[in-house]
């Protein structure tokens, strides 16, 4: 019985929106070569539900039609080809989508990208200077902060921002301020290691 | 995710009507709650309307205390100046919530709104009162070690997930709404409900209605604490917590707050413990008389008895820690 109720919940939804959608399609006069592809209901609910929005991703104007269901992670990685920004767990518990919005890290997967419309997004793209590695990027390979590497774009991204609000004044301090990026080779010691070093060395981030 | 209609409100009397017009609709600000709920099919709103251009981002302070925007991130109340030097316990609770991320993103309306984490409630396959009325409720009888002491009915146990609302509730917060009607203000310890025979409900909150601000009156408390026990050290929810502000003068306690998180549908305020705390010295033994007295009516289910001892243990060492 919760199974079908399972089935209904959504379905029931999606099907009411769809038809509305292939609904505003006919009325809105498209050309019936679209109103027939309204028999593939996605295409047409896809089109018509598509909303401007405007970003500067790692310093570049970006002007977007995009589904409001995308979140700023799989826009990033899936239209954009910004693959180092990663999905982990897609539920804002592991950190790996980690990027920064107006100087502020967040985490992609749980943003909406249309809720973003006119800010600055940072990814780790956007983070070195052409060849010239970030400190943070440098620190880490120093330190062996990464084994398999997944999480690595999410602790960097992270970990620059932990800096720059002023939390890493104590390995401490700096293991509650970067709780929110899971690393599950256990890299900890290494990453916290690499954040301390810059912190220490004072360079800019 | 399911594909929904989304709206950027430009006014608060546009966003409260829009909402209202809209039985499906549903408010969306920072998203980490109500993403996460879309993602999983908990929630199908059919209209986001998008509130994070309405003008609720500011905090103000005057002699009678301090107005927080219901669209002000959680880090930024957390590290807001007047914040932690007048309001430290609630700086405490907001630092003591979810991760660096998560609080940039979070607003403290959304703080408010946030819906429990019960694992019944976000498993679809089974049933949920509070996801679907009627339908029972799995963690009575289920693995129900997160679950309510106080406070629950037979059709729900679930736990008010928030930190920050805590500190709310023991500082006498009010909630500022506008409807389409003009404004209204509900008592902190008013606007989250218990369960009842209505666990769908988690607030009296009317749809159209949008949280503008909170406000905290100024108060002379000069000892306070966050304590949150929980799996890990950090980034994750409570099992239980306490939030302790105390007014001590001349070695005796004059003014007192206490409540707790993680063991009831809403925050759970002490009365009856902040009265017995007045007047007293602040020692041991007072400490373990109060950690007694906080657990009196518990009623615990099959995993959740330790609660009653931690929640013990957890009120000695706030106030131990408040007052040190």
């Amino acid at each position: 019985m919760h199974c079908k109720d399972h089935e209904e919940y959504p379905d029931n939804s999606r099907r009411e929106f769809l038809k509305k959608s292939t609904a505003m399609a006919a009325f809105a006069g498209l050309s019936p070569l679209i109103v027939k592809a309204g028999e593939n209901d996605e295409k047409i609910a896809a089109f018509f539900e598509k909303v401007p929005l405007e970003l500067e991703i790692n310093g570049s104007p970006y002007k977007l039609d995009v589904e409001p269901r995308v979140t700023l992670l799989d826009l990033l990685r899936e239209q954009l080809g910004l693959t180092g920004t990663k999905k982990g767990c897609d539920h804002g518990q592991c950190g790996c989508c980690t990027v920064h919005v107006d100087g502020k890290r967040i985490n992609s997967c749980l943003s909406l990208a249309v809720t973003n419309h006119g800010k600055k997004v940072t990814t780790i793209e956007g983070l070195a200077k052409g060849d010239e590695l970030h400190p943070m990027q440098e620190a880490f390979m120093k330190h062996d902060g990464f084994q398999c590497g997944y999480c690595t774009p999410g602790q960097i991204m992270s970990a620059v921002a932990c800096i720059r609000e002023g939390h890493a004044n104590s390995a401490e301090e700096v293991r509650e301020y970067m709780s929110g990026n899971i690393c599950r080779c256990g890299a900890y010691p290494n990453i916290i290691d690499a954040i301390m070093e810059v912190k220490k060395g004072g360079q800019s981030v | 995710m399911i594909n929904f209609e989304y709206t950027r409100a430009g006014t608060i009397k546009a966003a409260s009507e829009a909402r209202q017009k809209d039985a499906a609709s549903q408010f969306i600000a920072g998203g980490t709650n109500l993403v996460d709920l879309m993602k999983k099919g908990i929630l199908a709103p059919q209209r986001l309307i998008d509130i994070n251009g309405l003008p609720l981002k500011e905090i103000k302070t005057d002699a009678k205390g301090i107005s927080i925007g219901a669209l002000v991130p959680n880090s930024v109340a957390a590290e807001n100046d007047t914040v932690k030097k007048q309001f430290p316990l609630l700086s405490m609770a907001l630092n003591a919530g979810a991760s660096a991320q998560l609080r940039n993103m979070a607003t403290v309306g959304g703080n408010i709104m946030q819906r429990t984490r019960c694992s019944y409630f976000y498993d679809i396959n089974l049933p949920c009162n509070k996801r679907k009325p009627g339908s029972g409720c799995s963690a009575i009888g289920g693995y129900n070690r997160m679950h309510a002491i106080f406070g629950a009915s037979n059709q729900c146990i679930a736990v008010h997930p928030s930190d920050m609302c805590v500190a709310l509730a023991a500082l006498d917060a009010t909630i500022h709404i506008s409807n389409a009607k003009g404004e209204k203000k509900i008592p902190f310890a008013d606007f989250h409900r218990l369960p009842g025979t209505s666990p769908e409900l988690d607030n009296n909150l009317q749809p159209g209605e949008l949280i503008n601000y909170v406000s905290i009156p100024a108060n002379s408390y000069n000892k306070s604490y966050y304590l949150k026990i929980r799996d890990r050290l950090s980034y994750a929810f409570a099992l239980v917590s306490v939030a302790v502000a105390l007014e001590v003068k001349e070695g005796r306690i004059s003014k007192a707050a206490l409540a707790m998180g993680g063991v009831a549908h809403k925050p759970w305020r002490l009365t009856a413990v902040e009265q017995f705390l007045i007047g007293k010295t602040p020692d041991a033994t007072v400490f373990q008389e109060a950690g007694q007295m906080a657990m009196q009516g518990a009623t615990t289910y099959e995993h959740n008895a330790y609660k009653v001892k931690l929640g013990k243990a957890a009120i000695i060492e706030a106030l131990t820690k408040a007052t040190r």
